[in-house]
């Protein structure tokens, strides 16, 4: 099972000044999977997105990634990119001042050090590449346009876009379709859905529906730990969901 | 295809302005200077040509202080600093250079004989070859911005923090420079130049020498512009933007951040560094007050009154608020210095993005002018309310874009 897992979370702990945002936590996902993580506020969703970007460092505990079980629980965030961990953040971060297409040109996976990125060349192929995504997130017609012209929704999208330019094996979507509209949400599912044809994917957000749409494999954090992972049938079944989450949330 | 040919007009537009300023500053000025007779009406001075020159160093500083600031979001108050230390270098070979002739005919430096100093000290020998001072004006102050990014920027300070920092490096060096008069000639600084390459720096024949700075000075802040622009159109530029835009993002898009930071300040300090350097010849000093921390800000104001992020608006600004200061100087030199700070007020005020906006806001007024006339045809009642919203739309509008 070790050799098949994409992830791997081992008993990570991590503490802001005494108060733990993850007990002890354990998680492991296989190599293609489109995985949706649910829970309360504060359960500690995006802190374990943080810990495997790098972002938030474990206090105890390890994150192992990829075939190779690369230790990346001390690696460097931009490391950690290079050895295939692409994120979205909550709020889209994009570089507004750039159009799309830029926005895209600066994710491709490329070397990224300083010198090489002074004489970089656009090649063909990565411009096949760019406009790939561009079409993957329907954004094409607003290629040349600065991005932070774009509406929220659209913002999403780029960022989402920007994290599939990376072509990195672990997709890391931090509620995609927070703030967006019905029919938004519903092409981010189908978006969601498309990317997952060849990256694993990890999705955490609120929207129960949303989640139903995309789910296939769901885990309930609840106070820092795993609660409980399934089919979302199974997981709205479980008892101690439906008394800590589902119901509080629904009825 | 549409979007190359653009472009391509774009370019041959920006040539075009280009060419003709650099051939107004390369030939005619210097014409100016040459053919008109001593009282003609269009004569430019030895006097301006030389002040042009030294504009145009503060010019080359402004250029990278723009890469670092208005690129890359990195403020530095203490630019004054790789200025400072260009200067030194070129200083220190420039007064090596008098030898015996000084005023006790020894070949220390004069400030040094009478400090009590025996023997020239050792960061001084190196100093006696042009084959190493020369490139020192530039390695020197790279040197230490690339040792101070590197511990701000790996440990992440940033924003105002680095700000402050800054600040008080420049004054840690106005300090040191003053206190160790012996090496450094305190407060007076280094001066009394007496030849540079052969040529002098007195008497007679100095304005021909100044001839010749103004026109090096030239064709360095013409290089130093194409060095500018190179940058901030390769894939590094676009990453130096994104840097200002969301650092994160940057980070998480695998790239060291600090890195990237590092290398923009060296090469801001560089372009200090050759800034300083010319402008020692040219004005014959440089001194503590030329690096503490009132010209460092001054330097962040020259960018900011030309236009933050423009690759021509640090030089506009630069030659724009020196020109203006030594003009209130000369036609007000009790009350000047009001005049200055009403200036860099008005600016900061009236244009937010630089001088270089201007022609922009000019458009954006027109238009909305244009919007309003309008709505003013097309409603009988509440004309006034109306012309106000969509004022207020067009203002929404200029944010976003």
């Amino acid at each position: 099972m070790r050799k098949e897992s994409i992830v791997y979370m081992e008993g990570v702990t991590v503490s802001f000044d005494g108060f733990l945002a993850l007990k002890n936590m354990s998680f492991y996902m296989d190599y293609g999977e489109l995985r949706s993580m649910i829970g309360p506020n504060g359960a500690g969703k995006s802190t374990m997105l943080d810990v495997i970007c790098g972002k938030t460092r474990a206090t105890k505990g390890r994150v192992i990634f990829g075939k190779n079980d690369v230790n990346i629980t001390k690696m460097p965030e931009h490391d950690i990119v290079k050895a295939g961990v692409g994120r979205k953040f909550q709020n889209p971060s994009i570089f507004s001042n750039l159009t799309v297409y830029e926005n895209f040109e600066l994710s491709l996976r490329k070397t990224r050090g300083v010198i090489p990125t002074l004489f970089a060349k656009t090649t063909s192929k990565d411009r096949e590449k760019i406009y790939s995504v561009l079409e993957t997130v329907g954004l094409t017609e607003k290629a040349n346009g600065k991005a932070g012209a774009l509406s929220h929704g659209e913002k999403q999208w780029v960022e989402i876009g920007m994290v599939v330019a990376q072509d990195p094996e672990l997709v890391l979507l931090d509620e995609p379709v927070a703030g967006m509209s019905i029919q938004e949400t519903e092409r981010t599912a189908e978006l969601i859905l498309s990317i997952n044809k060849n990256h694993s994917v990890l999705v955490i957000d609120h929207d129960m529906d949303f989640i139903k749409n995309i789910a296939q494999k769901v885990t309930v954090l609840h106070d820092g730990t795993v609660l409980c992972e399934g089919t979302m049938d199974e997981v709205q079944k479980d008892e101690r969901v439906i008394e800590k989450y589902l119901g509080r949330g629904k009825e | 295809m549409s979007n190359i040919s653009y472009k391509k007009e774009r370019n041959t537009k920006e040539w075009i302005i280009a060419g003709s300023v650099l051939f107004v500053f390369l030939i005619i000025i210097p014409l100016l200077n040459t053919l008109p007779g001593e009282d003609s009406w269009f004569r430019v001075s030895s006097f301006r040509l030389n002040l042009l020159g030294k504009f145009c160093c503060f010019a080359i500083l402004a250029l990278g202080l723009n890469l670092a600031w208005g690129y890359t979001g990195i403020l530095s108050l203490g630019q004054g600093v790789y200025f400072g230390l260009g200067g030194y270098c070129m200083a220190m070979y420039l007064i090596l250079k008098v030898g015996a002739s000084g005023h006790y005919g020894s070949v220390l430096p004069d400030f040094m004989v009478w400090n009590g100093l025996t023997e020239l000290p050792w960061f001084w020998k190196p100093m006696n070859y042009a084959w190493i001072a020369i490139p020192c004006v530039v390695i020197v102050p790279m040197a230490l911005a690339g040792g101070f990014g590197y511990m701000l920027f790996r440990s992440r300070v940033r924003g105002v923090y680095f700000a402050i920092v800054t600040q008080a490096l420049s004054l840690v060096l106005a300090i040191t420079l003053v206190g160790n008069q012996p090496y450094t000639g305190g407060t007076n600084g280094l001066n009394d130049f007496r030849t540079i390459f052969g040529l002098p720096l007195r008497g007679p024949d100095l304005p021909r020498t100044e001839f010749v700075l103004y026109i090096a000075t030239i064709i360095i802040l013409f290089g130093a512009y194409m060095l500018c622009r190179w940058i901030t159109r390769s894939k590094l530029g676009k990453v130096l933007v994104a840097i200002r835009d969301d650092e994160n993002r940057v980070r998480f898009s695998g790239y060291d951040v600090a890195n990237f930071k590092i290398f923009i300040f060296m090469v801001a300090a560089g372009l200090a560094g050759l800034g300083g350097a010319l402008f020692v010849p040219q004005v014959g000093i440089i001194a503590p007050a030329n690096v503490g921390i009132v010209p460092s800000i001054e330097m962040t104001l020259w960018v900011a009154v030309g236009g933050r992020g423009t690759l021509v608006g640090p030089v506009i600004g630069a030659l724009l608020v020196n020109a203006a200061k030594s003009g209130f100087s000369e036609s007000f030199p009790t009350i000047w210095l009001y005049f200055l700070g009403a200036l860099f007020l008005g600016v900061v005020v009236v244009f937010p993005k630089g001088v270089i906006d201007i022609p922009n806001m000019i458009k954006r007024a027109w238009r909305k002018k244009s919007k309003r006339a309008e709505v003013d045809v097309g409603s009988v009642g509440g004309v006034e309310k109306s012309s106000k919203l969509s004022g207020k739309i067009s203002t929404e509008e200029t944010n976003v874009t």
